[in-house]
């Protein structure tokens, strides 16, 4: 039976749920037995290769190509994980939420201190950025929730090998952390 | 006549004084019922609703209702537990609680509940409202994006501080909690030491420079679940 595959992405993340990932330390030899890497910035994989098992998300949806991404995780992942609080409420970049978007992009672009000769940035090549953060699961169908900031390596591990082993998850109350 | 009832607590037999409430007499039996509203010393207002416990088969927010000889409450429960997380998770969603930034984060009794009820994300949408900071005061400041309107700041500033300086404005999803001077907490005599300072459940109330002293893995939430102390006897 060929092993089942897994793919990740990082939205509107910062790597740090990646690299707990990484965090698992020699336990990733383990994962290479138990899975295949397809789509993925651990291995650089920039497309699908075909169906995978599971999917782990890092970050929210801030632009339409994270919602593009995240609807193509949705489609050719059968499992997807919402990791990290970014992903889950939208995290640090979600605190402009409140705030109208023309009024963030004249702070950053226009009327920031550091600001000379501003402009705001309309290159037709660059994502259209959203009204507001949104978390994954406002956007697309997500199956399971991993919370941190991020999420221990322990508790990504954990439920990992539950789910790719099928048995029930051991989620002790030190791994799961909203910090 | 003896002036001890008993009851029972998810089948377990208790005896507690007269006059406690079902959340007191169950704390002196070692049993912990979830509450967030509800402080020690002060008046219990039964606004949270999160001690909701079955009184002979009846929801009743256990930190206001007396206990009654021979009534049978259950507690634990899946019912009662989904109904407390769906009370946490509501307070998450229509608030701003960046659990990750904030100075309360691991000794926060919101989160700590989270926590002890096993919730992975809130059901319901974050609503991302616009609150208020006051940070006019040298020592003290109050993020509203955290407030949880439990009012234990208001009760203890009026009942232990003996001060009316804190008080809510605004009515229903408005409310919010605010100093009594135009100029804010600046206005008004208050001090880190201060019961009302103390009494904040979240990281609303906030003294300033004291952050972050507590290396991640030692805050008070971090290995211990909120309520284990009643659950050992210690509290
Ligand atoms: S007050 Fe508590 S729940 Fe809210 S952000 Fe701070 S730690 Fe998290
Ligand atoms: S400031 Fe704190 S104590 Fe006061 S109502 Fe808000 S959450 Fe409760
Ligand atoms: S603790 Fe009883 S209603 Fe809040």
């Amino acid at each position: 039976m060929p092993k089942p595959k897994i793919a990740t992405c990082s939205l509107a993340g910062c790597f740090g749920c990646h690299m707990s990932v990484l965090d698992i330390d020699e336990r990733i030899l383990k994962l290479a037995e138990l899975v295949e890497f397809d789509k993925s910035p651990i291995n650089d994989i920039k497309n699908f290769t075909g169906e995978c098992l599971v999917g782990l998300i890092e970050g929210g949806c801030c632009n339409s190509e994270n919602v593009e991404v995240l609807r193509s995780f949705r489609k050719n992942c059968k499992i997807l994980i919402s990791v990290g609080e970014c992903a889950i409420m939208g995290g640090l970049p979600s605190m402009r939420n409140g705030i109208p978007l023309k009024e963030c992009l004249d702070e950053a672009y226009l009327n920031g201190p550091s600001v000379v000769d501003g402009q705001i940035p309309n290159d037709p090549e660059l994502p259209l950025i959203l009204d507001r953060v949104y978390p994954c699961h406002e956007v697309v169908k997500i199956d399971y929730f991993l919370p941190g900031c991020p999420p221990r390596a322990d508790l990504i591990w954990n439920a990992l090998v539950a789910l790719l082993t099928g048995q029930p998850a051991d989620l002790p109350y030190e791994v799961i952390k909203y910090d | 006549m003896s002036d001890k009832l008993g009851f029972t607590i998810d089948g377990k037999e208790c005896e507690a004084d007269k006059g406690r409430s079902i959340l007191e007499a169950a704390a002196d039996n070692g049993v912990y019922i979830p509450h967030l509203c509800f402080m020690k010393k002060l008046r219990p207002v039964g606004s949270c609703r999160v001690c909701t416990i079955k009184a002979n088969g009846r929801n009743a927010a256990a930190c206001t209702t007396p206990l009654a000889d021979g009534m049978v409450i259950e507690n634990n429960t899946d019912e009662l537990n989904d109904l407390r997380r769906a009370i946490i998770e509501m307070l998450f969603a229509e608030g701003n609680h960046f659990c990750p930034s904030c100075e309360r984060s691991g000794s926060c009794e919101l989160q700590a509940l989270a926590y002890r009820l096993n919730i992975m994300a809130p059901r319901f949408p974050y609503m991302f409202p616009l609150r208020k900071l006051d940070a006019t005061h040298k020592s003290i400041f109050i993020d509203g994006n955290r407030c949880i309107q439990c009012g234990r700041c208001v009760r203890a500033a009026s009942e232990l501080d003996g001060k009316e300086i804190l008080g809510f404005i605004g009515r229903g999803g408005k409310v919010r909690v605010k100093a009594s001077s135009t100029r804010g907490l600046a206005g008004v005599d208050i001090s880190p030491n201060d019961e009302c300072v103390k009494a904040c459940p979240v990281g609303s109330i906030i003294v300033k420079e004291t952050a972050y002293r507590v290396p991640i893995g030692q805050r008070q939430y971090d290995a211990t679940p909120i309520g284990a102390d009643v659950e050992s006897g210690k509290a």
